[in-house]
C-alpha cells in the first residue's frame, strides 16, 4: 500500500556528522559489498571495467568547497564531504506516487522499502526522491534503493554489535550513527539535539528521519595559552654536593 | 529531466486523441456531427487509435511493461495510478459513442454518450496533468499553470485534428474553424504564462538547504568540488538533463509558430477567403501543429529541473 502509516512505532534512521567525515567511501564500498548481495540483491553494474561505468549505489559521498566568512570577517571556508544516501523520510512523495503498491514505508520501524517483485520500473518514484536516493536498475528493469540494512539490524545469525546498517559498521572516522530517532532518549536522538541536528531541504515537507550534524564552527582565533614559568629546583643528595661544588 | 521520447509521444498523442473525443463530444450534445459513415469511421480510429498508441508507448518505456496492470491498484494516492483507471473507464463511453454514431440507427443515443465522453476525456487530461504537477522536486512542473496547459493544450489539437478530418472528407461542423482558432489562441496565451512563470521564477531550494547548511549562521556558498563518481549515474542520466538556454529560445520559437501562429493563420484564412478548397488549409495546419506540440511538449521536460541537481553543482533548481 502506497498510503503513509500516520505514525510509526520506531524512527530508525541514520545521523551523519558532516564535521567528522572524511570522504574515504568506505561506507559506499562496504554498503556495495552487503547490498549486492543481501534485499535488493544484485546492484548491478553495467561496463564496471570500461568507459562510461555505470552501475546501482545506494550512498555517494559529495564533496563540496563551503565558503563563508565569521562575523569579524576571516574566512571560514572549509572543504565537506557529504554522504547523500535515502533519508527513510516520514512524508516522502517516492511512496504515494508508486502506481504499483510496490513502494512502502513500514509501519514498524519507518523504513521504506520497493517490493522487487510489484515494481513495473515506471521510475516515477525517483522522480519523486529530492535526494537523489533511487537508482533504477536498467538490467533487472527495477528500482533500487537504500534498505538500511534490514538483512543485518534484525539478523540473528550476526553478532549483536554487527546488527547496524553496513555502512555504519564500516565507517573508521565513527561520522555515522543508527538508531530510534524517535525515542527522544536514544544516543542518537540525543547527538541530534546536542549537535544541533538537521534536516536536508526541509522545504520540500518530506520530512527526512535521517539526520546530519553540521560542521562544527571554525574558530577564526586561537586561544591564547601562555607558557608556565620555570621555578629554581632544590637539588639533594648526590646531585644537591655537585650542585654545590659547582656554585661555589 | 530527460525528455523520453515514449512520454512526449505519449502525454502529446492520448492528449490530441482526448481532445479529439471531447470535441466529438461537444457537437454530438448539440447535434451537430454530419452522418457521414467515413468521417465517423476515420475520427473515431483516429481518435482511440492516438489515446491507445500513445498509452502503449508509455509502458514501452517501463522496465517491466508485463506487469503494467499492476498500476491500476494504487488510485487512492498516486496520480499515475488514477490516469491508468481514468484512460481504462474513458474507453467506456467512448467506444459506446463511437458505435452509437456509425451506426445511424443509434442516433438518439449518440446524442448523450457524446456529452458523457467530455468529463472522461477531460478527466483523463486532467490526471495526466497531475502526474507532473504532483510532483515538489520539479519546480517547473509544480505550479499551477501546468494544469491549464495540458487542459487547453489537449482539447485544442483534438479540435484542430477534428478540423482537418472534417475538411479531408468535405464535412462541415459549425464554429469549428472559429473554436480551433480561440483553442489556438487560449493555448498560446497558457503557454506564454507557463513559460514566464519559470523563467522568472525557481525552486526555494538552493545547495545550501540541499547540504542543510542554510541555517548555520552568517549565509554559506556550497561549491561542488567533487562528484561522487566520475561517469554520469541514474540519477544525472534521468534527472540532470540540461538544454542550452540559447536553444530553449530558438525551440521555444519553433513551439509558438508551429504549434499556435501557423495552424492559427492557415485556419482563419480558410474561414475569411470562403473558397472550398481553402479548407483542406486545415490539414497542413494540423500537421504542423502537431510538430510545434512535440517540440513544445520536448521542452516541457527538457526545461524542467530538478531539485537533485543541486547536489551536483546547480545553483538554483
Ligand atoms: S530519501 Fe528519497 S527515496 Fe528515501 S524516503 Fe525520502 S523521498 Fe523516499
Ligand atoms: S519504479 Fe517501481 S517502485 Fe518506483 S514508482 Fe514505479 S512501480 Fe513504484
Amino acid at each position: 500500500m502506497t498510503s503513509l502509516p500516520d505514525k510509526t512505532d520506531k524512527k530508525l534512521g541514520l545521523v551523519i556528522d558532516l564535521d567528522t567525515c572524511v570522504g574515504c567511501q568506505a561506507c559506499v564500498t562496504n554498503c556495495k559489498e552487503w547490498n549486492t548481495g543481501g534485499h535488493m540483491a544484485p546492484l548491478t553494474d553495467l561496463n564496471a571495467y570500461a568507459a562510461e561505468a555505470d552501475g546501482v549505489w545506494f550512498n555517494r559521498v559529495h564533496t563540496y568547497e563551503v565558503t563563508g566568512s565569521s562575523a569579524c570577517g576571516a574566512s571560514t571556508s572549509r572543504t565537506m564531504h557529504f554522504p547523500r544516501s535515502c533519508l527513510h523520510c516520514e512524508k516522502p512523495d517516492c511512496v504515494t506516487v508508486c502506481p504499483t503498491g510496490a513502494s512502502y514505508k513500514r509501519t514498524s520501524d519507518g523504513i521504506v522499502l520497493v517490493n522487487e517483485d510489484l515494481c513495473i520500473g515506471c521510475k516515477l518514484c525517483s522522480w519523486a526522491c529530492p535526494y537523489g536516493a533511487r537508482e533504477f536498475d536498467v538490467f533487472e528493469g527495477v528500482m533500487k534503493k537504500c534498505t538500511l540494512c534490514v538483512d543485518r539490524i534484525y539478523n540473528e545469525n550476526l553478532p549483536e554489535e554487527d546488527r547496524v546498517p553496513a555502512c555504519v559498521a564500516t565507517c573508521p572516522t565513527g561520522a555515522r550513527h543508527f538508531g530510534d530517532l524517535g525515542d527522544p532518549n536514544s544516543a542518537v536522538s540525543k547527538l541530534v539535539a546536542e549537535r544541533g541536528g538537521v534536516d536536508l531541504m526541509p522545504e520540500m515537507g518530506y520530512a527526512p528521519t535521517n539526520k546530519y550534524l553540521p560542521p562544527r564552527p571554525r574558530k577564526d582565533t586561537a586561544t591564547s595559552v601562555p607558557a608556565k614559568e620555570l621555578t629554581p629546583v632544590a637539588a639533594t643528595g648526590f646531585l644537591g654536593w655537585v650542585d654545590k661544588l659547582l656554585s661555589r | 529531466m530527460h525528455p523520453a521520447f515514449s512520454v512526449i509521444f505519449f502525454t502529446t498523442a492520448s492528449g490530441a486523441g482526448y481532445g479529439m473525443l471531447a470535441t466529438l463530444g461537444f457537437y454530438a450534445g448539440h447535434d451537430a456531427l454530419p452522418q457521414n459513415v467515413w468521417f465517423s469511421i476515420t475520427s473515431m480510429v483516429v481518435a482511440l487509435g492516438l489515446v491507445t498508441a500513445g498509452l502503449l508507448s508509455s509502458t514501452f518505456h517501463l522496465g517491466h511493461p508485463e506487469r503494467a496492470w499492476r498500476a491500476f491498484s494504487q488510485w487512492r494516492t498516486s496520480w499515475l495510478s488514477r490516469e491508468g483507471v481514468a484512460a481504462l473507464l474513458a474507453y467506456i463511453p467512448a467506444c459506446a459513442f463511437g458505435l452509437a454514431w456509425v451506426f445511424p440507427a443509434l442516433e438518439w443515443p449518440a446524442r448523450i454518450l457524446g456529452p458523457l465522453m467530455i468529463p472522461f476525456a477531460l478527466g483523463t487530461l486532467f490526471t495526466t496533468a497531475m502526474i507532473y504537477r504532483s510532483l515538489k522536486t520539479i519546480h517547473a512542473w509544480h505550479n499551477k499553470w501546468v494544469v491549464p496547459c495540458y487542459l487547453v493544450l489537449g482539447p485544442m489539437t483534438g479540435a484542430v485534428f477534428v478540423l482537418a478530418l472534417s475538411a479531408g472528407f468535405g464535412v462541415t461542423l459549425k464554429f469549428l474553424a472559429a473554436f480551433s482558432g480561440a483553442l489556438l489562441a487560449a493555448g498560446l496565451v497558457v503557454k506564454w504564462l507557463y513559460w514566464t512563470f519559470i523563467d522568472s521564477t525557481s525552486a526555494a531550494s538552493t545547495p545550501a538547504t540541499a547540504t542543510g547548511l542554510s541555517g548555520t549562521g552568517p549565509a554559506v556558498d556550497v561549491k561542488s568540488v567533487e562528484w561522487p563518481h566520475t561517469e554520469a549515474n541514474y540519477v544525472m542520466k534521468e534527472m540532470g538533463f540540461a538544454v542550452a538556454r540559447k536553444h530553449a529560445q530558438k525551440l521555444r520559437g519553433i513551439a509558438i509558430w508551429l504549434g499556435f501562429m501557423v495552424p492559427a493563420i492557415l485556419i482563419e484564412s480558410s474561414v475569411m477567403l470562403p473558397l472550398p478548397q481553402l479548407s483542406f488549409l486545415a490539414i497542413p495546419a494540423a500537421v504542423l501543429m502537431a510538430v510545434g506540440i512535440v517540440v513544445e511538449r520536448w521542452l516541457f521536460f527538457a526545461q524542467a529541473r530538478h531539485v537533485v541537481t543541486l547536489f551536483y553543482g546547480a545553483k538554483s533548481a
